[in-house]
């Protein structure tokens, strides 16, 4: 299955965990503590936050690190600005055209 | 020179849409059949260097409008855009979405809804365009990200941050 970093975002608990692991890296028990739903739960979204590139994990030691990856988080500006730019580019042609349209 | 006309573009959370406005050099009946004649779209829709080629085109209430959008290499990817209602020179609504060559419409693919709304401001023209996508949980989430604002760049100090701990 496709995922993609829009998809990452679209659940609260999903972005609470990104807002908590941006401030500090966290073991998956420090991140469960944050959560009333289950570690299951919690770690289900760590999966899919992971397959989205916006979470990596890392192990120190004994223990698991969540760390988050803000870099993925961009492609959405990214996204955003391009849409932008579509419509500018678009009615900057549509002035021309209009503009000929008129001369005739 | 830059053309001087400014657009606005804004993204709002509560109605999960984007808006863009955009003022037009010419008069409303102008404006109007730059949106809806075939021949007149097929001179601007397609960002460049793309070109947009239509094959068939019905502009009334449950019409729809069948183009492709043709790349600088010849590559092709086809739209559908279907029409929902019309009350003329005035505004129009429809839905879009990216099709195959028969119009078939790829649900894979984003689709959005639209209104494109249009006011007589004498010698120019306002044209307010609204879009609202299927699956904007993800627009409303960038949102709520704080993404327009600046974000970005808090991104960026916390990169570097990142970089000294890692």
């Amino acid at each position: 299955m496709r995922r993609d970093v829009f998809q990452a975002i679209a659940d609260p608990t999903r972005r609470a965990i990104i807002a908590l692991i941006a401030l500090q890296a966290m073991t998956p028990n420090a991140l469960a503590e944050h959560f009333d739903t289950s570690r299951q739960a919690v770690s289900k979204h760590i999966k899919i936050l992971t397959e989205c590139e916006l979470v990596r994990q890392e192990q120190s030691g004994r223990e698991i690190y969540y760390h988050f990856n803000p870099t993925k988080m961009k492609e959405i500006d990214q996204w955003l600005e391009k849409f932008r730019a579509l419509w500018e580019d678009r009615f900057s042609q549509l002035d021309n055209v209009l503009l000929n349209l008129k001369n005739k | 020179m830059k053309n001087a006309l400014l657009m606005d573009f804004i993204v709002d959370k509560a109605t999960h849409s984007i808006t863009v406005k955009r003022e037009f050099a010419a008069q409303l009946p102008l404006v109007w059949d730059a949106f809806t004649k075939s021949e007149i779209l097929d001179q601007w829709w397609a960002p460049k260097p793309w070109k947009a080629r239509t094959k068939t085109m019905d502009f009334r209430e449950g019409g729809h409008w069948l183009y492709a959008m043709i790349g600088p290499e010849g590559e092709e990817h086809w739209g559908l855009t279907s029409y929902r209602t019309i009350q003329p020179q005035e505004r129009f609504s429809g839905t879009d979405g990216f099709s195959d060559a028969e119009g078939n419409i790829n649900p894979e693919l984003p689709q959005s809804k639209w209104t494109n709304n249009f006011q007589d401001n004498g010698d120019a023209t306002l044209v307010t365009i609204l879009i609202t996508y299927n699956d904007l949980a993800q627009l409303e989430a960038t949102i709520q990200m704080g993404f327009k604002e600046g974000l970005t760049m808090a991104m960026e100090g916390l990169d570097e941050v990142l970089a000294t701990l890692s």
